[in-house]
């Protein structure tokens, strides 16, 4: 049984007034989480994953369709009924939103007191908790004294408090710089890891995919236009959406004005190679071709690593004799694709 | 010196009956519109126990009662008063008729500065699955309480107003002693006296809420 199911699940807001229409926030999307991964849901703002997370957890009831975690309907449980689903599940937020009447300990603890944890239990966990994000000494502080990537971990150890088996990551590191960003999903990376949590990350940043998300759906316009392994979306994008997205990650190949700026620049022919299996590389391409005698240029491209797997895209410029060339390359083992640039 | 002398004792007397009239006022008030206030804040469009009609009704009546000028909201509301309190003049009458007064306007107030709180915070609790009663106890009133002491402050003060009118009715306390003995048969002293004191006791209130305020705040 998956951890979490979506089953044709709409959402549609009604107008605020009557001049407006209705807003299909999310539509018909139908998604299986699996215990124990971090699942990515990508797309632009207003694309609607925001709504999105929060059908998971009952903060927004269902137009229709069905939302189950663990098997339970979460989309069709009465108020007391889903309260006690929500204490299950953990979530943070872009913008943190700790509570500022109270010190990062209290914070911490307040889930606890939701669930009805006695003091004693309470305290030791929020100890524990505050240990676990590395932030013990500011157990008294109260947030307006940390920085933006210690509120985010005062939040994770606040959603972690009650023991969810799920965690709900809302833009969690939209509002943090680079440095922190990677701080908090090393963080989040620690959660899956070490606790087990199912993780669902909801983001506009392919970076942040590329670095925890096992899986991955690209959202637009409120449907999940396309869904698949983190690198299978990455190595080869079907949607121009989730291309766009994998675009500011990956450089794609040169296109219009910048292979004729690059032809200009450089003589010979172009061949793009690409490789994505973990035995293949660039070296063995370039071996082969300064074996044959080949001369060449790197000229455009780059190699990424996604989920500890490596992808690249390489344009060359090589000039050499025809039958050289094509010798070379076709000395070149699985793993690696090569295609001459059109002109 | 020895006219301020004479009238030491009675001005003493009068500042303990203005202060209870005030006590008590704030503490009825001060309740009710913590009530009424919430009750806007929770039953408006998008709040946590959205109810339109009773919004609505609510709404409706503290807009109705609160523009009424206390001197003649007073005197309208001593019908009631006679059957609440039993009497219709004397500080009872008074206090019950500012208590009701208070209510309304810091009604109000307490709606104002609970709207401003982030609702970001209130979506985290729901999201931990607290209900909507812990969610106003420990999110909702702790967030606002600086902004809700500075409010309660600004009452006080609005309170005091108020009580310089009871005499109207037969109340008493430093208003109506300033504007009887005062006002009413030239003696400046006594009127100075009076708004002397009422100025002090306002200074005082306002510093502490300040004070209060800032301890809450951390700023």
């Amino acid at each position: 049984m998956p951890h979490v199911r979506l089953d044709e699940v709409t959402k549609v807001f009604r107008p605020r007034s009557r001049r407006d229409s209705p807003v299909t926030a999310v539509d018909r999307v139908s998604l299986d989480i699996e215990r124990g991964e971090v699942f990515a849901v990508i797309g632009y703002s207003g694309a609607g994953k925001s709504t999105l997370v929060r059908l998971i957890n009952g903060l927004e009831p269902v137009t229709s369709g069905v939302v189950e975690i663990d098997g339970v309907p979460i989309s069709a449980l009465p108020a007391r009924a889903l309260r006690r689903q929500q204490q299950g599940i953990g979530m943070i937020f872009q913008r943190f939103h700790l509570l500022r009447s109270r010190t990062v300990a209290k914070n911490v603890a307040y889930p606890l007191e939701v669930v009805g944890t006695p003091r004693a239990e309470r305290e030791a966990r929020v100890a524990e908790l505050l240990e676990f994000v590395g932030l013990a000494q500011k157990a008294a502080a109260y947030p307006e004294q940390l920085s933006g990537g210690q509120q985010q971990r005062v939040g994770i150890a606040r959603a972690l408090a009650a023991k969810p088996s799920l965690l709900l990551a809302d833009e969690a590191t939209s509002a943090l710089d680079p440095e922190t960003t990677a701080e908090v999903l090393d963080l989040l990376g620690r959660v899956n890891r070490e606790l087990g949590v199912t993780v669902v990350v909801i983001t506009h940043e392919m970076e942040v995919v590329a670095q925890v998300a096992d899986r991955v759906a690209v959202m637009d316009a409120g449907r999940v236009v396309e869904h698949g392994s983190t690198y299978e979306v990455f190595t080869a994008p079907q949607t121009p959406t989730a291309q766009r997205f994998v675009r500011t990650v990956v450089r794609a190949l040169p296109e219009g004005e910048e292979l004729a700026a690059l032809r200009a620049a450089h003589e010979g022919r172009f061949f793009t190679i690409s490789f994505s299996d973990a035995g293949a590389s660039e070296a063995r391409v370039f071996g082969a071709l300064a074996r044959a005698g080949v001369d060449f240029n790197l000229v455009h491209g780059g190699v990424d690593d996604i989920r500890g797997r490596v992808y690249g895209l390489l344009t060359i410029a090589v000039r050499g004799p025809e039958e050289a060339v094509a010798a070379a390359l076709a000395q070149v083992g699985p793993g690696v694709q090569i295609t001459e640039t059109g002109r | 010196m020895s006219e301020l002398l004479e009238i030491a004792p009675e001005l003493a007397v009068q500042t303990g009956i203005m202060l209870q009239i005030v006590g008590l006022g704030m503490l009825i008030g001060g309740a009710g519109g913590l009530v009424v206030g919430t009750g806007l804040y929770v039953t408006r469009h998008g709040g946590i126990l959205a109810q339109p009609v009773l919004f609505w009704l609510l709404n409706l009546v503290v807009n109705t009662f609160r523009p009424i000028p206390f001197i003649i909201f007073m005197a309208a509301i001593q019908p009631l008063a006679r059957l609440v309190v039993g009497t219709g003049i004397g500080n009872p009458a008074a206090i019950f008729a500012i208590s009701l007064a208070a209510t309304f306007g810091i009604a109000r107030i307490v709606e104002q500065n609970l709207v401003s709180v982030d609702p970001g915070v209130i979506e985290a609790a729901r999201a931990m699955g607290a209900g909507p009663w812990r969610i106003i106890r420990t999110v909702v009133l702790p967030e606002a309480l600086g902004p809700l002491v500075l409010g309660y402050t600004f009452a006080v003060i609005a309170v005091v107003d108020m009580s310089a009118v009871a005499g109207l009715l037969g109340g008493t306390g430093l208003g109506n002693y300033a504007i009887t003995y005062g006002y009413r048969q030239f003696d400046d002293l006594i009127t100075w006296s009076a708004l002397v004191v009422i100025v002090v006791i306002v200074q005082l209130v306002q510093l502490l809420g300040n004070v209060l305020a800032r301890r809450v705040l951390r700023r």
